[in-house]
């Protein structure tokens, strides 16, 4: 009984704080992609600029690591079962992604273009759906370019 | 040292290759950082005691390379990539590695 009773308590937490922070996070997210519109961060290795205008290269690189809330986890585990896309790990992940790329633009400064973008997830910890602590880390890299004007 | 992560460094050519540097750390997390990780990990979200923890092993990672570059002589990196493995429980390996040139 006692055991139920935590279990709904657990879920009702990770629920509501988790949406919470979710939301949060992603009017964050918004926010700051707006602000950093005038630095792209492309993929491909040349961009079509003169050489001899290249003031400065450098390596640039944002990390996040972040965590699953406890309802999410269920949820994931009960489509474990019959499976399909599971919503609420796509959600978090693209979280991830998006905060390591600003983060990787803030360490970029003033640049004008970071090119050659990459971007890599690893889990750190143990496995997601066990118990314990389920994490992932999202690591965005790239060389950022200062142009002369 | 110029680090990047393509081919070449633009602006400057490349007179001489000295090869392949690398640089790596194995973290393990404290129980402390442990303890409130699990916390967080109920209500979700990011858990800024790891993210600063594995920020800091990849910047030493990257200095370990650099060292390895600057023994052998070069005063830039090309072609830099990074990956992450769990050794163990618990422990993470952070690893950097790139192509080592001088540049003019």
């Amino acid at each position: 009984m006692y055991d139920l009773l935590i279990f709904l308590t657990l879920i009702a937490v990770g629920y509501s704080v988790g949406t919470l922070t979710e939301k949060r996070h992603y009017r964050s997210i918004h926010k700051r992609e707006k602000a950093f519109l005038y630095l792209p961060a492309v993929t491909i290795k040349a961009v079509d600029y003169p050489e001899e205008k290249v003031r400065s290269a450098e390596l640039v690189y944002g990390s996040v690591v972040i965590s699953i809330d406890y309802f999410k986890k269920i949820l994931a585990g009960l489509r474990n079962i019959f499976g399909g896309t599971v919503k609420s790990y796509e959600s978090l992940i693209d979280r991830a992604r998006r905060e390591a790329l600003l983060r990787m633009k803030e360490m970029a400064g003033d640049a004008t273009v970071i090119v050659n973008v990459r971007i890599e997830t690893s889990t750190i910890a143990r496995k997601a759906n066990k118990e314990g602590v389920g994490c992932l880390e999202a690591i965005a890299y790239g060389t950022a370019l200062t142009l002369e004007k | 040292m110029i680090i990047t992560n393509i081919e070449t460094v633009p602006g400057k050519t490349i007179v001489e290759h000295f090869g392949l540097v690398s640089g790596s750390t194995i973290r393990a997390k404290h129980i402390g950082r442990d303890i409130m990780a699990s916390l967080k990990n109920l209500v979700g979200g990011e858990l800024k005691g790891y993210t600063q923890l594995l920020q800091e092993s990849r910047n030493q990672a990257i200095d370990r390379m650099i060292e390895h570059a600057r023994q052998m002589g070069a005063n830039a990196i090309v072609n830099v990539r990074f990956s992450t493995s769990s050794v163990a429980q618990g422990a993470a390996e952070l690893y950097a590695y790139g192509t080592a040139v001088r540049v003019q």
